[in-house]
Parts: C-alpha cells; sequence; structure tokens
C-alpha cells in the first residue's frame, strides 16, 4: 500500500498508468445513480423536517421527528457522498467514535443548565415565596 | 540478525530529521486512505468539535434563561407575495447547499473518471451555490440587524439568542466561503489539467491528481453536515 502511495507521490510527473493504479486503489469510483437517489431523499427528509415546522407539529413528536430527520441526512452525508461507507473501519472507528464523547458533555450540560435555572428561579424570581 | 538490524538504525538520520522521519517512517494505519485524506478526515473531526462546542453552549444558555427564548419560525419568516411563510428562507438556503453537496459528488464522481471538462463546471457550479448560500446569509443578517438583534439583545426575548445566532451561522458562514475560495481553486487546476500531468502545487509542490477533488469534496460535504445539525438544533427546535 505504502509503496503504490510513494510511486503516486514520487512520480507524479511519470506515466499515467502509476497515478491510475493509485486511483483505482484509493479512490472512490461509485454508480452515479447512487448519488442521484441520496441527493433525491436528502430533498425529501429536509422537506419533512420543513414540514414539521410548517404544520407547528409541538412537544415529544416534533422533538422526535426533528432529531429522526437530522439523523438519517447525517448519516446519508457521510456514509455515501463522503464515502464513509466504503472506507475500511480503522478510519471509521477513528472519526466516528470520538464525536461520541460530545453526548457525554450534552449529557453533563443538561445538568448544569438545570442547576442554574433552578438556581434563578429561586434567587431571582418577581414574587418569590 | 541483530548485525543488519544495528546498521539499519545507524542509517537512519539523527536529530529532528530522524525524529521527523522515525513518525512518518511506513507506519500507516489507514490503508487504503491517503495521507492527504486521513488529515482532512482528522481536521474534519477537530471542525466537529469545535461546532459541537457552539451548539452545546447554544444549548446551555437556552435551557437556563428563564426569558422565553424568541420563535425562531416567526424571526425568519418571510412575506413573499404577500403570503407569510415561516422560516422559509432557511429551508430554501437548506436545498441550496443539498443541491451542491449533490453537485459536489457528482464533480468527485466525473474526476475520478478523469473527465476534465465537467469536473471543472461541476466544481464551478458548486461553488456558485456556495456563493448563493452565502449571499442569502448576508440577506438574512441585515435583515436582522435591522430589525434590532444583537449580541446581547433583541426585540423578542432571550438576550442569548443574538450572541448563539451570529456565532453560529457566522462561523459557518466562514466555513462555506473559504470552501467557495478552495472549490474556485481545484476548479481551475482541474480546467488547467494539473491532475492530468501531475504538475505540483504551489504550495505543497507535491504532483497533482485527482483526489484532490475528493479531499475537497469531504470538507464540502461537512459544511453541509454542519448546516443539517444548525437547521435542526436552531431553527428547528
Amino acid at each position: 500500500m505504502a509503496h503504490a502511495a510513494k510511486v503516486g507521490d514520487a512520480h507524479g510527473g511519470h506515466g499515467a498508468a502509476a497515478r491510475a493504479s493509485v486511483a483505482h486503489e484509493e479512490g472512490q469510483q461509485h454508480p452515479i445513480r447512487l448519488y442521484l437517489v441520496v441527493w433525491v431523499w436528502l430533498f425529501i427528509l429536509s422537506t419533512f423536517s420543513y414540514l414539521v415546522d410548517f404544520f407547528h407539529l409541538q412537544g415529544m413528536l416534533r422533538w422526535s421527528l426533528i432529531l429522526l430527520f437530522m439523523m438519517l441526512k447525517a448519516g446519508l452525508i457521510v456514509a455515501v457522498f463522503m464515502h464513509m461507507k466504503w472506507e475500511r473501519l480503522a478510519l471509521g472507528y477513528a472519526i466516528l467514535v470520538p464525536p461520541l464523547a460530545v453526548l457525554i458533555f450534552v449529557a453533563i450540560m443538561v445538568l448544569e443548565a438545570d442547576h442554574t435555572l433552578l438556581s434563578r428561579l429561586q434567587f431571582f424570581s418577581p414574587n418569590p415565596n | 540478525m541483530e548485525g543488519i538490524a544495528q546498521t539499519q538504525a545507524a542509517q537512519r538520520p539523527g536529530g529532528m530529521e530522524g525524529f521527523v522521519a522515525d513518525w512518518s517512517s511506513d507506519q500507516r494505519a489507514f490503508k487504503n486512505v491517503s495521507w492527504g485524506k486521513a488529515m482532512m478526515w482528522i481536521f474534519l473531526l477537530s471542525d466537529t468539535f469545535v461546532f459541537g462546542c457552539f451548539l452545546l453552549s447554544y444549548m446551555t444558555v437556552r435551557m437556563s434563561t428563564r426569558v422565553p427564548w424568541p420563535n425562531p419560525s416567526e424571526v425568519f419568516a418571510l412575506e413573499i407575495f404577500g403570503t407569510h411563510m415561516p422560516l422559509i428562507l432557511i429551508a430554501i438556503m437548506t436545498f441550496v447547499l443539498i443541491t451542491s453537496s449533490g453537485t459536489m459528488a457528482m464533480a468527485v464522481n466525473c474526476g475520478y473518471r478523469r473527465d476534465r471538462g465537467r469536473t471543472a463546471i461541476l466544481l464551478v457550479v458548486t461553488a456558485l451555490l456556495g456563493a448563493t448560500f452565502v449571499g442569502m446569509q448576508a440577506f438574512e443578517w441585515t435583515k436582522l440587524i435591522h430589525e434590532g438583534v444583537r449580541p446581547w439583545g433583541n426585540p423578542w426575548g432571550a438576550e442569548q439568542f443574538g450572541s448563539a445566532f451570529f456565532m453560529i451561522t457566522g462561523f459557518h458562514g466562514t466555513h462555506v466561503t473559504i470552501g467557495v475560495i478552495f472549490l474556485l481553486i481545484v476548479a481551475r487546476k482541474v480546467w488547467r489539467g494539473d491532475y492530468d500531468d501531475g504538475r505540483p502545487g504551489f504550495f505543497t509542490s507535491r504532483g497533482g491528481r485527482y483526489e484532490i477533488v475528493e479531499i475537497t469534496g469531504l470538507y464540502w460535504h461537512f459544511v453541509d453536515l454542519v448546516w443539517v445539525f444548525i437547521f435542526a438544533l436552531f431553527y428547528l427546535w
């Protein structure tokens, strides 16, 4: 692998055959049809999320639909447009696992925000009881 | 065996040069993935944390304020031909950005098929759609600033709305702008045939190859990806 990459890098000016082999090995070649299907789905999902707001859906239904459409769109973009679906697991895990730490951060900050809100309600309310 | 190993160790350069050589010597964790692509992914990971922290602080200030949050659906509504359309500008911006992601994916595909003309045209179309997005964002900022939205206050509710809005959309808009510039640079190189004859880049002096289109594409799709989260969490929430 490393050898092939070196050939491509070091002999950039040389024949197209060396680069073509690199492109074959490292490039991502998939049918255009697949991209079009994903593209259409992204449009449909965006329209759905807009309609959630347009029809004034509220409460749990609103949150769950918004998050569902968001995750589906993000998944389609990363998996197909960014080719993560076809990359080896070593890269996939290296890139996709660390952001999960953000979710822990979210949990911590939800607790923190609740605490701040309770303190504000208790000490800064116009009519404390 | 030991002798050979010692000879090899002796031949390796010392000092700073040796430090760099040892850390970069044929030790490759990400097979099939070139150095440039791996580095772009790692950069995108770090950028994920930056945007993650912005959205996180937005969540924190929104959850912890006693003052009602301004309704984004109404704040970003427009009157179009006398019809009141909630959030319509943001919806159009979303569609423009998704369309540009589609043309970008096509450009990567055409690049690997060595279709020079189509790749360049698709890259320029992607850049134009990106510029359209930034233009609409500038319009949105102008409208809101005229209505009195400031980082420290606004006419409708919680003061934190303005700071979160300008910070998050401003940082995203900057990313789109940088992306547009890079797309135009890459489009010019494709058009000139740099990636067909391996002409070295002026900055990296590495031979040009069509993989650069894919790496630029990764950045562009990431910008679209971030917008998916901003659209859901800031505008629809």
